[in-house]
């Protein structure tokens, strides 16, 4: 058989019947559900009398609006509250197991489903939400679906899909300290721009992405969306079945040797061909900082604010010009002397165990600008234990962080946890678009590292002189 | 969903790039459970100032644009979040067509499942609607899902690419939920086969 690519090998295997030459109904794996694009969907089911097919395949959490404060409490919100109601009727009505607001292991779909050992190699896995790229870093298929197509899913357990185009990005060069796969993301966004893999699957090769944890390959899907990709992937193999083992829902004894060979079956042979090619080069990577109102907007930490006058087209000119406006941001600034009022780490791109490890790092014994807000949201109830386990909350507490229960949470700020009008923060998460963390509210992205050091100095600092004298100590 | 044949309608022109669905639609109004009434908070942050007041110079406000039903905007339209609720949004204000030179996705997916038409045509196809419709007069067009293509008043017409089986399903306004159940032999066939992976109830 030629040579085929890791989502060749999943989309041959899932097609149940083709519908054209380009399009088949593809069978869906693992169905993730949230509160906020679920409701409709259910309600559609209702309408036309029709059912959940395969319950057993589906898995729901509530974590977008959920709050991040006191849950004894009940939700002030009505509309958020109501849509919590819902999710926990429509599970309960149709069989669907839910993790709901008050279970210990409650968290952000994407670092739940593969926390539990939901999300396994070569499965095709879909959520109404669009940073189900993440699960791509099991080396499954995972795309993100609009609500009418949650509703297709929850009847047929299929979806009509059209083949993709296949995309390698191929990371060259060995990672420098204070590189974390947030700057690599940002880095190919920068590279390619927000609309560059769009049509294509990404699949992410080279020895530094090999030897990438799953905690940070998992970071480097999650954005894949934000270059316009319908997934991101990596290629399983030891350390994708090493993390897997033990998990609660991935096979055990002998039944897991037998499905771990199963699984590294699916990488990417040798000499298969992608549509496109992309070469990344980190030796000279620095840490990365959005300064505009979209994730391509980005430069690193040693860069400035550019100048529209410099854009080299009439549209570029007009979008920078935008963007600086909104962000209320001079051409020229230094990245380092923008000053910032918030500091949010956590989301379902950085808000894992080894995020705020990294992060802890850099704070320990050390306080918060008196000007910062800050606050850490663990991106699960098994993140936040870990990490209690750890010390990690005394860490970020006696710096003055807040450590606040699992969700979304700053993310969206579809809960209580929003920017002010004209507040600007550092922040882990993956999108800076206009209002997306509060009205008016300016988002710069960074890595854990980056935001953690930006709280301490009130503006963004270069963290690898920091990180070298950690490593000296 | 709605059948959509034929469309003649006035256009309004978006000229931004990029325009992504956290615009389209701002977060704080997708806690709604139902599938209507969004059209309200269209575009709501860039509509509205921050006492809830219109803002005149936003292109939705302006008298002349207020029936408009094809929009017409720049690249990688609807980039971001999956959020169903901007097509929905985009729906509700009137709209029945979107061109622009490139959508993202999911939203392009998105406004199919819904009857709500996105077009792709070249960029100097679009330059040219974005000029010829912020002029005083206005511009109308017409959309047509059997040819595929767009009709300027001068009789030029422009194709634009539409899957057969999307096609269809518009101009039947067919339940594409309905369309699958039929495959229900095939379906059954699959999972008797498949290793049973996952089992989230065990
Ligand atoms: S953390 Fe943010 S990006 Fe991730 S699922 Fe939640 S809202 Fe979406």
């Amino acid at each position: 058989m030629a040579p085929r690519t890791l989502y060749q090998k999943i989309w041959e295997e899932h097609g149940v019947t083709p519908i054209d030459d380009q399009r088949q109904l593809l069978y869906i794996d693992l169905h993730l559900i949230h509160e906020v694009t679920s409701p409709q969907a259910f309600e559609g089911l209702r309408l036309n009398h029709r059912t959940v097919r395969r319950p057993d395949r589906s898995f729901a959490v509530m974590d977008h609006n959920v709050p991040t404060g006191d849950r004894t409490m009940p939700i002030d919100d009505p509309v958020a509250r109501r849509q919590i109601e819902l999710l926990e009727e429509n599970c309960h009505a149709f069989g669907i197991p839910l993790l709901n607001l008050h279970h210990p292991e409650q968290g952000i779909v994407h670092i739940v489903g593969p926390e539990q050992g939901l999300t396994q190699p070569g499965m095709t896995v879909v959520c109404g939400d669009s940073h189900t790229s993440t699960h791509g870093a099991f080396g499954t298929l995972a795309f993100g679906i609009g609500t009418s197509e949650v509703e297709h899913v929850l009847a047929t357990q299929c979806l009509v899909q059209a083949e993709s185009k296949t995309m390698e990005v191929k990371f060259i060069g060995p990672r420098p300290l204070g590189i974390t796969p947030k700057d690599m993301i940002m880095a190919l966004i920068g590279q390619i721009g927000i609309a560059g893999a769009t049509g294509h699957v990404i699949e992410y090769t080279g020895d530094a992405v090999s030897d990438l944890t799953m905690e940070e390959r998992m970071t480097l899907c999650n954005m894949s969306i934000e270059a316009g990709a319908r997934a991101g992937m990596v290629s399983p193999d030891m350390t994708t079945v090493n993390y897997l083992r033990g998990r609660r829902f991935a096979p055990e004894g002998p039944d897991f040797d037998r499905a771990a060979m199963g699984w590294l079956a699916y990488a990417t042979d040798s000499g298969a061909v992608f549509d496109r090619t992309v070469v990344v080069d980190l030796t000279q990577m620095a840490p990365m900082v959005t300064w505009g109102t979209n994730p391509g907007m980005v430069t690193s930490i040693d860069g400035r604010v550019p100048d529209p006058a410099s854009a080299t087209d009439p549209a570029q000119r007009q979008a920078w010009q935008l963007a600086l406006d909104y962000m209320g941001l001079t051409p020229g600034t230094a990245i380092q002397d923008i000053p910032i009022d918030r500091v949010f780490i956590g989301s379902c791109t950085n808000g894992r165990l080894e995020d705020l490890i990294r992060a802890a790092r850099l704070v320990r014994e050390r306080r918060v600008a008196p000007t910062v807000r800050a606050m850490v949201v663990p991106g699960s109830g098994l993140v936040k234990r870990e990490a209690e386990l750890l010390g990690l909350d005394r860490v970020f507490l006696d710096a003055g962080f807040e450590w606040r229960e699992p969700g979304c949470s700053m993310c969206l700020g579809m809960n209580e946890d929003v920017l002010e009008p004209g507040e600007r923060s550092a922040s882990t998460s993956n999108r800076n678009f206009e209002g997306r963390q509060g009205r008016g509210g300016r988002t710069h992205l960074v890595s854990p590292e980056m935001a953690a050091a930006a709280a301490l100095y009130g503006h963004f600092v270069d963290t690898r002189p920091l990180l070298h004298e950690e490593e000296s100590v | 969903m709605r059948a959509l044949t034929v469309h003649r309608g006035k256009v309004v022109p978006m000229d931004r790039a990029n325009v992504d669905t956290d615009q389209i639609i701002p977060k704080q109004f997708l806690k709604r459970v139902e599938r209507s009434g969004f059209g309200q908070f269209l575009f709501y942050d860039w509509r509205f100032d921050e006492d809830g007041v219109e803002r005149p110079d936003f292109v939705l406000n302006k008298p002349a644009f207020r029936n408009a039903s094809i929009l017409v905007a720049g690249p990688n339209f609807g980039c971001g979040s999956s959020r169903e609720h901007a097509p929905w949004a985009l729906q509700d204000w009137g709209l029945k067509a979107l061109i622009a030179p490139s959508f993202a996705d999911i939203f392009y997916n998105n406004c199919l499942k819904n009857g709500l038409l996105p077009i792709t045509v070249p960029e100097d196809i679009v330059h040219r609607i974005l000029i010829e419709s912020q002029d005083e007069a206005g511009l109308e067009l017409t959309v047509n899902v059997k040819t595929r293509s767009v009709i300027f008043n001068d009789g030029t017409e422009v194709a634009f690419p539409l899957d057969t089986y999307s096609q269809e399903s518009l101009l039947q306004g067919l339940d594409e939920i309905g369309r699958t159940l039929r495959a229900e032999a095939e379906i059954m066939r699959f999972e008797g086969q498949e290793v049973n992976r996952i089992n989230t109830r065990s």
